[in-house]
């Protein structure tokens, strides 16, 4: 009866351990259920390549190459600023910060990590768009600059917490080793510590970009939903997020424009997967 | 240049930077705080919205919120934990093992507005849910998964080997001694891993926008085939979709919204901070 | 009476060959200690015979250990386990109190009646001699024990299970000097019951308690006799390079 019992345990857990595996897969068939219809009607490098998004015209034209632009205008304008600050917290927080500020300082960007993006997007809308308008003498301040700031800003609990992390696990050997060669502190940081880190610091950037490019209420409020090719980054850009989810709620289920829809959730999957993957792979590479 | 002068302008610049993050945050807590206190009356949190959400409350998207959470946790803790268990106590480094710990990272990266179409695919159509309750709980139940997973399982593996080893030793079986010895150990960070799962599905929007979330609907839901109101798609529509709302209402949702979500990640420190007082090896 | 017969046990993890070819046979109600240096496959031996190496990967064993004729890598584990108890090198109680930690393996056998627990749990803190410091406080938590106690409270817990043999893993380890006599006194008086092994890296300790010793080095029993016959005339040399301190 015991033996029964713990046979019947052992592979429900196994079930539930294989559940994630099965999570992933029927997200993935599920998208391509839906969106593969897209692709009768319009090839996918049309849709991939096409320069037009009208999706309610007639007849609809599904070219998402604005959206992708969109998308990575406000990813590369996020990173540009994101990269540089989240590593730098890092290493103040990994590095050199004294212990109390150091609990402080990590409370606060977990706590950053907490507020939902939807009230991040408001706090966008109230402050960085009157701003970016004031500031640029802009038509209006919903630009992919404002987005680029808010998202770069969103990714820093991402990037801080997994780059801290991977300087962290950094033997203090290493550290040791400079500093008794007559390094300064920095030097040791810059020359070593950086260095020995960098796989997993290289994963905490893909991570964080990850992030950006996932991002959608925030973007939405924030970049002003302009369907067209972006020429800079004062005017405003709709990205592949913010279209599915201002969209699909006005999309007749079975129309194109469902279909075409979930086509872009495909898109996302597949990058949000590739980038998942090799920042893992990174990430095990360090161990 | 002088090393300990570039030394000491990297660190400057070091420190500006954390301190700019750091600040923004709490800039941005005491401005939603500051002006969404005055909205904060009885009558705003109990009262439905009226007037086309320019008026009234937001007690239905309260209790939406706290239902779509509610639904997502009693979904996802079961599983969650048992795959947990499955990682910390049986599983044996393999391709398999590999392979769902990979399934996890990614289910942890999916945009949460994939889940939304996901939810949208499954559940409300091909699974006929309607846009509901369930379709909406269960959506935000799968997009927690992967934090209670990694939370629970981080807390299994803290229980020291050598707790399982006694037991064993003393003819208990492995499942007896899971549950009597590892389960009751590791229930601090189980539930702290629960309640941050709790206040993520609590402030995601994309995931609830197709698969339940009503626009406008002031009354309370009578089953869970239901739409209800939700404070984050709330808030989104009042500062976005709906022209001349008050500040003071929009300010006052997002401080509820912001609020809860808070609350619960206090209490799950608060949880994780005692426990370590009394962590008793 | 034959307890434990091992024939030509060899035990593997990956490429690291932990027991080489050792037989031996271990006998009702006698002490038997074995010694050696670390990495000699002592604790190895012990950890074969209640079958807690299962829990480590790449593990491969040849050869057999029979318990009473039968042989342990066909019974069920736990019931194995019952009756060969062990306790460890540190003192490990569970996070529990005191009563629950004695009281924790009848209860995973099934013992609920809680007058027959209580019975159960005094006889077995009397055993291990702790019966007496602890009675009036059996309900705090075990970690308020000293480490002495700590230790006879680990005893009680096997005890309390009324296993056959019990397994010692060099169990003195990290005690002063008061509590390993306590200790060392406590199994003495358990050889009346019960078949005793330990494994210890105190040769004095293994000459005071030993009925027989063995001595293992590398993986191999070099031999196993009388403990005065080890002490006074070991038939290997490198027996007696050990026991005069020469290595290890």
């Amino acid at each position: 009866m015991r033996k029964f019992r713990e046979f019947i345990i052992e592979k429900l857990v196994l079930l539930c351990g294989i559940a994630s595996i099965f999570f992933v897969v029927l997200i993935f068939l599920f998208l391509l259920k839906e969106g593969f219809a897209v692709f009768k009607t319009v090839h996918p490098f049309a849709f991939l390549g096409g320069k037009s998004w009208y999706p309610i015209s007639e007849p609809p034209r599904l070219g998402i190459l604005p959206l992708i632009l969109g998308s990575i205008l406000v990813t590369v304008g996020a990173a540009i600023i994101s990269i540089p600050i989240g590593v730098g917290c890092a290493i103040y927080i990994a590095e050199i910060a004294p212990k109390k500020t150091k609990e402080i300082l990590k409370a606060g960007i977990e706590l950053l990590a907490a507020i939902p993006s939807v009230v991040l997007g408001f706090i966008g809308m109230v402050t960085i768009v009157p701003l970016a308008k004031m500031l640029f003498h802009l038509p209006t301040g919903l630009t992919a600059l404002s987005g680029s700031i808010m998202l770069a800003f969103m990714a820093m609990p991402t990037i801080v917490s997994i780059a801290e992390d991977a300087l962290y696990s950094v033997p203090k050997t290493y550290k040791e080793g400079a500093l008794a060669m007559g390094a300064t502190h920095w030097q040791a940081i810059w020359r070593v510590m950086l260095r020995a880190a960098s796989s997993g610091i290289l994963a905490a950037v893909m991570l964080g970009i990850g992030r950006v490019i996932g991002e959608t209420m925030a973007v939405m409020m924030i970049t002003g939903n302009a369907a067209v090719i972006p020429h800079s980054f004062f005017a405003p850009v709709r990205t592949l997020t913010a279209t599915i989810a201002a969209e699909m709620g006005e999309a007749v289920i079975g129309s194109e424009h469902y279909f075409a829809l979930f086509a872009i959730g495909i898109v996302l999957f597949v990058i949000s997967f590739g980038i998942n993957v090799t920042a893992d792979l990174f990430l095990h590479k360090r161990q | 240049m002088n090393p300990h002068r570039t030394q000491k302008i990297a660190f400057s610049l070091l420190f500006l930077a954390t301190f700019l993050v750091v600040a923004l945050v709490g800039a941005i807590v005491v401005i939603i705080v500051q002006k969404g206190l005055p909205a904060m009356t009885w009558q705003f949190i109990s009262d439905v919205p009226r007037e086309g959400m320019r008026a009234g409350g937001i007690f239905p998207a309260i209790i939406g919120t706290l239902l779509l959470v509610g639904g997502a946790i009693v979904f996802a803790l079961p599983i969650g934990l048992l795959a947990a268990i499955y990682l910390s106590e049986y599983a044996r480094d393999g391709l398999l093992t590999r392979i769902i710990k990979l399934a996890i990272v990614n289910l942890a990266g999916v945009p949460s507005v994939v889940y939304g179409l996901f939810g949208l695919a499954l559940f409300v159509v091909f699974f006929k849910f309607g846009v509901s309750i369930v379709s909406g709980s269960l959506t935000l139940g799968i997009m927690i998964l992967p934090l209670i997973i990694t939370a629970s399982r981080e807390a299994l593996e803290s229980v020291p080997r050598s707790f399982r080893e006694v037991s064993l030793s003393l003819g208990a079986s492995k499942w007896q001694t899971i549950q009597h010895i590892v389960l009751p150990n590791a229930i601090p960070g189980i539930l702290t891993g629960t309640i941050l799962g709790l206040g993520r599905a609590a402030g995601e929007t994309a995931p609830i926008l197709f698969t339940v979330a009503a626009f406008y609907l002031p009354q309370l839901p009578r089953s869970i085939f239901d739409q209800v109101m939700a404070l984050p798609y709330h808030l989104y529509v009042i500062s976005t979709q709906v022209p001349n709302v008050d500040e003071k209402i929009r300010y006052g949702t997002a401080l509820v919204l912001l609020a809860l979500v808070l609350f619960m990640n206090l209490i799950a420190i608060i949880i994780r901070y005692k426990f370590r007082m009394k962590k008793k090896w | 009476m034959v307890i434990f017969k091992i024939e030509k046990l060899n035990v593997r993890f990956g490429s690291v060959h932990a027991l080489r070819d050792v037989s031996e046979e271990i006998l009702e109600h006698e002490i038997l200690t074995v010694i050696g240096p670390s990495n000699s496959g002592k604790s190895t031996l012990l950890r074969t015979l209640n079958r807690m190496n299962d829990l480590l990967p790449n593990l491969r064993i040849t050869g057999t250990v029979e318990l009473e004729g039968e042989n342990i890598r066909r019974m069920d584990v736990e019931a194995l386990r019952r009756r060969v108890g062990t306790v460890f090198a540190l003192p490990l109680p569970l996070p529990l109190s005191i009563f629950d930690n004695v009281a924790y393996g009848p209860r995973m056998h099934g013992l609920r009646n809680k007058k027959k627990m209580a019975e159960r749990v005094e006889t077995a803190l009397r055993q291990a001699y702790l019966w007496d410091e602890v009675k009036d406080r059996l309900h705090e938590s075990a970690f308020k024990l000293s480490g002495g106690q700590q230790q006879r409270l680990c005893i009680a817990r096997t005890l309390a299970v009324e296993p056959e043999v019990i397994l010692f893993d060099e169990p003195c380890s990290g005690l002063d000097p008061i509590s390993t006599a306590k200790v060392e006194d406590a199994m003495l008086k358990l050889k009346q019951r019960y078949t005793l092994v330990l494994v210890t890296n105190n040769v004095k300790q293994a000459a005071r308690v030993g009925d027989r010793t063995a001595f293992f080095l590398n993986g191999e029993l070099i031999e196993v006799d009388k403990t005065e016959k080890i002490f006074t005339v070991p038939r290997d040399n490198r027996t007696d390079d050990y026991i005069r301190g020469r290595f290890g």
